[in-house]
This record gives C-alpha cells, structure tokens and sequence, in this order.
C-alpha cells in the first residue's frame, strides 16, 4: 500500500471530531481541498484551525491538574507504553500508523481511546482470527494498559474519549424511569427489553449486557462498536446515557422476585418449564395413579 | 341355640321399615333431608356408580379440567385489583426502576398486583403457569384421544367440542395475556392488529372493529377484559360441560382386554375409589401449579416496562401455544401472491390460512377416516396405536409439523443460545418443515409394523424367558414361556385381540396388564396378604382348625 492510498483512506473519512482533536494533520487541508470558492476554503481552513487549537488548548487545560494520577489522562510516558503495545499487538492488521490493513483490520484513525477501551476491555481485540463480529473475552491487558494503549491512539487520530476512572457514570436512582425508557427506545430492539442479547442477521449477534461494566457501556453508546450505531453525545445526552447505565445496571442486580428467572428470555423458557417441568411432574402422577389400582 | 338365631334374625326384618323411615345416623338424616326436598337419589345412585377406565392416558383430559377450575380460582382474585383502562397515568408504586414512568392504569394495576397485593404475584404467577398448563394439556388429551381412534363414531361430536375448546382457548390465553399492556402484551397486540388488516378485502375494518379505531387506541384493553373473564371463559365452560355431559351419556372408550366388549364398560365407581382418585389428582395439579407460580417467575412484566408503540424489545414472543403461529410467521417466505389484481399481505398466509387448514383437517379426521376406511359403526373400544399405522404415521407427520412450527416460533432464541446464523435457523425450519413430516409418517408406519409383528411373535412362540438350555446332542435353545396351548410344532394358538400382549415374565397372570411389583422377588400386595389373613380367620372361625401356612 502506497501512502498515498493511506492520506486518501484518511481523507475519505471525513470525521468531524477528528478533525476538530487532532489539528496538526493534513486531513482538514485535504477536506477543503474539495470545496470550490478558494476565498472561501481558506477562511473556513482557518476557522478550522483556531477552533481546532481553541478546543485542544482547552482541553489540555482542562484535563491538565486531574492528570497527575495514574490512568486518567494521558502523559506521554502512557502515550509512550500505548506505542509499544500497540507495536506488539495491534500492528500486524491496523497498520504502522493506524491506518488500517486491507482484508485485515479497518484503520483506528478518528476511533478514539473510547473505543480502544470497550473493545480491549470486552477481550474483543486483539482478535484471534478474523471474523462477522468479535465475541466477549477475557481481556489480554490490564485496566492500566488498555488506558495506555487508548492513550496512544487518541493522540495518533483523535475520536471520542474515554470517560475518567473517576467519573461516575451511573445517575441517581431518580433517573431510573426515564433510563429505562430511553433504554426501551434505543436499546431494547436489539439488547431486548431485558438485556438478554439477541441475535441479528447472518450470524451476528447484539450481545446480552449482563457481564457489561458502566464505562463499557458509556464508550460502547458511544462508538457504536461493530453492528451497534453510535449514540453520540448529540443523540443521547451524557446524562441521558448515564440513566441509561443506571437502568441496566440497577435491573441486572436486581433480584428475581417471582422465583427463578428462567433466563429472562421471555415465553419460550416458560414454555419449556411447562411441557418438561410442569406436564412432566403430572404425567409420573398419572402413571403412578393408573398403576396404583 | 337355632331358635334362638332365628329369633334374633327376625327381629331385625321386624323392625325394618321403621329404621328405613328415621335415619339415625347425621348422612343419614342429611340424605333424607335432602332426598324429601330434592328426590335425586336416583339420579345420584347413577352418577356416583359411574365406571371410569383405570388407564392413566384418561386422566390427560382431567388436568386440563383442573387447570381450569384453578385458572377460575386465581383469576377471580386478580380482577379484584387489576384495572383494565388505558387511561394514562404516572407510576408511583413501590418498584422503582418504573417510578414517574407514564403507563396505562392496566399496567399500573398489575405491577399494584405484583409488587403491593399481598399474595398478588404469587397469585398471578399461578393463573400463567395453570394458562400454560391447560392448553399443553388439552393438546396431549387430543394426542391420546387421536391416537387411539377414540374420536370414533358415536363420539365425533366431543372431537370437534374439543376442538372447540381448544381454539378458544388459544383466543383466551392470548387474550389474557395482552391484558397487562406491557410491552411484551403490546407487541403480541400489534402482530394481531397486522394479521387483521392483513384480511382481504375487510382487513382495515376488521382492525378498526376491534380497536375501536387504528391500533392501538383507547379501548383495546377494556374489550379484551370483558372477553377474558366473561364471554370466552362463560363459552369455555359451557363447553367444558357439554364435553363432559356426552362423556357420560356415552361412557368411556377403553382399550381391548379380557372381559372388554363394545356393550360394557369397566373400571373403577366415581363412588368411592375414582372419586378419591380424581380429588386427590386435583391438589397434586393444584400443588404443580402452586409449585410453579412460587418457584419459577413467569411474565415479568416490570422488566418489560409499559407498552409504547414506538418500542419494540428483541425477542418478543407468544405464550407457547401461540408459538406456532409466529414459528409459521417467520418461516413463510415474503411472497407478495397477488390475486384478482390485489395484494394479499404476505402475512395472510402463515397467520390465517395456515391455521385455518390445521384446525379444518383436524375438525374433519374422524369424517375423512370415516369415508376412507368405510368404518360406519360405532366404537366403544379403542384401538392400539400400533394396530393403525397409517392414523398413527398421519398423527406423528401433524405433531412433527406442529412442533417444526413450534421450535421455530423461538429460532432466534435457539441462534442465540448455540451461535447459529438466524439465517441458517430460518432455512433449517423451512426445510425440516417439508422433509421431517413425511420422515415422520414413514418412520412411525415401520415402528407399528414391527410392534404388531412381535406382539404376533409372542404369542406364536411365546415369552422370551432369557434361559439358554444345552441339549445333550450340543444344541442351544432359548426356552420360551407359551401364553397358552401349544400344536404339534410347539406354536400358540392365541389369535391377537388387539390388547396388551405380555412380554415379560412378571407380566404373566395378571390379565389387565399390571406388572407384578418387585425388582427380585414378587412384592406381597397388603390386599393379598389380608386376604389370606381373613380367610384364616374365617376358618379358625368356622372350627376348622386347617392350618394354613403363609408362604412369604
């Protein structure tokens, strides 16, 4: 692959936050180069920049007195250690500067250290082999690590980022009802109303949320990893999402109160129970009655 | 000491008609009450003489009975506290995951019932799991009823009464279990709402009769209320009667035995042993239902959250026996038939046509079997399985199809659970669907020929013992027990009477059938054993001072 392939992949993307976090790259030029007033492109290339320097400055500002402890933000010696993991691991199918390897793994320029955490963390990357969609795992890397490594693709090509160890992603129970319908309208069609899974076409599947950990769940709204569209902060409020979170965590905890769950899958197991459990204590009771005369 | 006797013997025929008149005892002097004011003594005698067959496959019906009367028993106590209006109201109860949510009083009212009635999920759990009860065990009543040619004339009639019953049932289960308006009832709602306007013709306006306008409007709950603890449950019930009363206008079928001829009926009295039996199989359902509703949770409906048109849960499935209807549902391919220049929605097929083929071939067996076989006559016994391959094979290939139909209404549950493709699950449905049926049929045609071909083995050469007798000139046999007189070749001369041929030694000498109990050695009956004890105690009695030596 030339490198010009590479900048071409890199300007097709046309990721707005990327551009916005990550000012210094040829992408905003390239975007513009499109645009047909010259006037015109170099007044808003230059609306870019400064807004672009304005929002890096301040978050490093802003970010800049938290990130004295251990995985919150990123210092270079993290960006650094995320380097070298990534140069172990993650290389081989996402390519020498995160641009992706054809038939091999899609480019994690724009993805954000977001993303690099829900799919480190879930044990989905690094995949073992290539495939429709990546299952739950154990993870290969500590907490520590998966920050670092996130750390480093955020600062190769931006994206949505990792909410702080420190923040609390959970609302107050007083968010649960409106949690709970804004999980019945976004998530449910797919997670199921009870956050049991289901599957989708061909073998893909929404996976069950029940080993899910809230800040899984935030980056996953989030990024929208694999099948999953992206919630972004537009679309559902960090305050909606941590309702959201609020609700699936409070329901998995909760306890059954009629007895056995059965899964929580609904009709079908409670079918079962009855034609195996149900009809099948009746029937050794009618064998047993017809055989005592 | 004879006069004496005689004396004391007539005293009592003297003084007889006077005890008869005042009853001493409280029955009695109830039964008398009773008997001035009512004068149904006769009748009573009849009923209470009744003969129920003692064969456990008759009691398949009774659970279903059972499960009803528990189903009456919970579900009046629910519409002590559910609400049936769609009136919308804000959530204020005791489960807080729902607190402030907007839902219908309906919903409101059974999660009141679920988490703030003393007793009331215990209570609604039971109604469910006795629903679900009642209709698998109407459906295996039907499977013993077909499968033992008992629909037979005279009895055509109590076939499609309980044809009847069950397809209201289905119209009552789903009714029931829409009524909570949560989002799981809702979804089933809006599928029924799609296969009404999938109707030609008067699609829209079927829809808009029952909901009172487009779906899902304000009146749907209220409707189906009154449909679920009035009109279908009065239908049900008088049906259930009518079933019953043709039950006893024209006696139990039984199977073929010794002493089983087309004019008699035996078994056991409703008075007092059946009677005893019946009631004590009643608490043993009760105790499974009980069982259920207080161990295993069942439609929970908090999790599902209110109903809203605009949300839809994966997942979303009917009570089981409307499973084969969604089963059928998804794996109808999308053909758009067009017929007279007019669409027929693709749903129409698997919703409506299909089921009504079902339940019309299902309503017209014991007629088609009737006009194919030229069988004309009245049938109080039944027939084996196995001496009828063909109904047989034709009932396995139903319940095959019926249970492709059934497995499939949850394939995305089955794709989850095993990392199937629901693609690969759909197209593994619709092909089990053409091939196994038939397999079905094939398969069990082969195993009735080769259960009547032993039953005739058996009694040409006789019972297996499982001895092996070396002869002097060094030849092995099999010593075999004949169950009757031999020819000169050794070979029976029994005929089948199409009832239960023994098979093994422990089930020799008992003619209806019942193995002597025992692994080792016989178990003594207590029956037996009294028996003896009394007629030893009848001959000490006697003066007959004959020992009698109790064997062990």
């Amino acid at each position: 692959m030339t490198d010009e392939d590479n900048l071409d992949a890199d300007a097709d993307l046309g990721f707005a936050p990327a551009v916005v976090d990550n000012a210094g790259r040829t992408a905003p030029t390239r975007t513009a180069s499109r645009r047909p007033s010259g006037f015109r492109r170099r007044a808003a290339s230059l609306a870019v920049l400064i807004g672009a320097l304005t929002a890096v400055g301040g978050g490093y500002a802003m970010l800049a007195p938290t990130s004295g402890a251990d995985d919150t933000a990123a210092t270079s010696q993290d960006v650094e250690a995320g380097r070298q993991l990534y140069n172990t691991s993650c290389i081989t199918c996402h390519g020498a500067n995160l641009e992706g390897v054809t038939g091999r793994g899609p480019t994690l320029v724009g993805t954000g250290s977001a993303d690099v955490y829900f799919q480190v963390s879930t044990g989905r990357m690094p995949a073992p082999v290539q495939g429709a969609l990546e299952l739950r795992k154990v993870p290969k890397y500590t907490e520590q690590q998966i920050l670092q490594l996130g750390a480093f693709v955020q600062s190769q090509g931006g994206g949505p980022q990792v909410p702080p160890a420190d923040a609390d992603l959970r609302a107050g129970s007083d968010q649960l009802g409106d949690g709970g319908e804004l999980f019945r309208l976004n998530c449910a069609s797919c997670h199921g109303a009870t956050a049991h899974g289901a599957p989708l076409s061909a073998g893909k599947i929404a996976p069950d949320l029940y080993r899910s950990t809230d800040r899984q769940l935030y980056t996953a709204m989030l990024v929208g990893p694999e099948n999953m569209p992206v919630f972004s902060n537009n679309q559902i409020t960090p305050e909606q999402k941590k309702a959201i979170i609020a609700y699936v965590q409070t329901m998995k905890e909760a306890k059954d109160p009629g007895g056995a769950g059965l899964g929580r899958i609904g009709p079908v197991a409670e079918g079962l129970v009855i034609w195996t459990a149900g009809l099948g204590v009746l029937m050794v009771s009618i064998l047993w009655i017809g055989a005592r005369l | 000491m004879t006069t004496t006797s005689d004396d004391l013997s007539k005293a009592p025929t003297v003084k007889g008609p006077k005890r008869f008149d005042k009853p001493r005892t409280p029955i009695g002097k109830a039964g008398r009450w009773s008997e001035d004011r009512l004068g149904a003594a006769g009748g009573m005698r009849k009923q209470l003489n009744k003969v129920f067959p003692d064969h456990w496959s008759f009691m398949m019906g009774e659970i279903a009975l059972y499960s009803f009367i528990i189903l009456i028993l919970s579900g009046t106590f629910l519409t002590f506290f559910f609400d049936a209006s769609m009136a919308e109201v804000r959530y204020d109860g005791s489960y807080v995951p729902l607190d402030g949510v907007e839902m219908s009083r309906a919903y409101a009212s059974t999660l009141n019932i679920s988490f703030d009635v003393r007793g009331g999920l215990v209570k609604r759990q039971i109604h469910h799991w006795a629903a679900l009860l009642f209709m698998a065990a109407m459906l295996i009543h039907m499977f013993r009823v077909f499968f033992t040619g008992a629909f037979r004339k005279p009895r055509e009639l109590n076939w499609l009464i309980g044809l009847g019953l069950i397809t209201l049932g289905l119209v009552e289960g789903f009714a029931g279990y829409s009524l909570p308006d949560d989002l799981l009832s809702g979804t089933g709602l809006r599928i029924a709402a799609a296969i009404m306007q999938s109707i030609p013709v008067i699609g829209s306006w079927a829809e808009f009769l029952v909901f009172g306008g487009k779906f899902p409007g304000t009146v749907i709950i209220g409707r189906l209320y009154i449909v679920h603890v009035l009109l279908v449950p009065g239908i049900l019930a008088g049906l259930i009667g009518a079933h019953m009363a043709l039950l006893i206008k024209q006696k139990h079928t039984e199977f073929p035995g010794p002493g089983k001829t087309e004019q008699t009926v035996s078994g056991e009295r409703m008075y007092p042993t059946y009677g005893m039996k019946a009631g004590g199989f009643f608490f043993i359902v009760f105790a499974v239902c009980a069982a259920l509703g207080g161990l295993a949770q069942i439609n929970p409906v908090w999790l599902f959250g209110p109903y809203n048109p605009a949300q839809v849960s994966s997942g979303s499935q009917p009570d089981w026996y409307i499973g084969f209807l969604d089963g059928s549902t998804r794996l109808f391919p999308s053909w758009e038939i067009r017929l007279f220049d007019h669409t027929i929605p693709p749903l129409f097929w698997p919703t409506l046509v299909l089921p009504g083929i079902l339940f019309s071939l299902a309503g017209a067996y014991p007629f088609l079997e009737a006009k194919f076989t030229h069988d004309k006559s009245a049938h109080n016994l039944l027939q084996r399985p196995r001496d009828v391959p063909v109904r047989t094979g034709l009932g396995a290939m139903a319940i095959t199809f019926y249970g492709v139909l059934l497995v499939s209404g949850g394939n995305d549950l089955i794709a989850k659970a095993f990392d199937i493709s629901l693609n690969a699950m759909t197209w593994a449905g619709r092909i089990c669907l053409l091939v196994l049926p038939p397999l079905a049929y094939a398969i069990t045609y082969k195993i009735c020929l080769g259960l009547q071909r032993h039953d005739r083995e058996v009694l040409e050469h006789g019972i297996e013992t499982g001895i092996i007798k070396l002869l002097p000139n060094g030849e092995f046999i099999e010593v075999h027990q004949p169950l009757g007189p031999v020819d000169d070749h050794g070979h029976g001369q029994l005929a089948y009477a199409g009832s239960k041929v023994p098979k093994k030694m422990n089930e020799l000498g008992n003619p209806h059938g019942h193995k002597i109990r025992g692994f080792f050695y016989p178990v003594r009956e207590k029956t037996d054993i009294q028996a003896e004890l009394d007629a030893l105690a009848a001959a000490e009695a006697r003066g007959e001072h004959r020992q009698k030596e109790l064997t062990d």
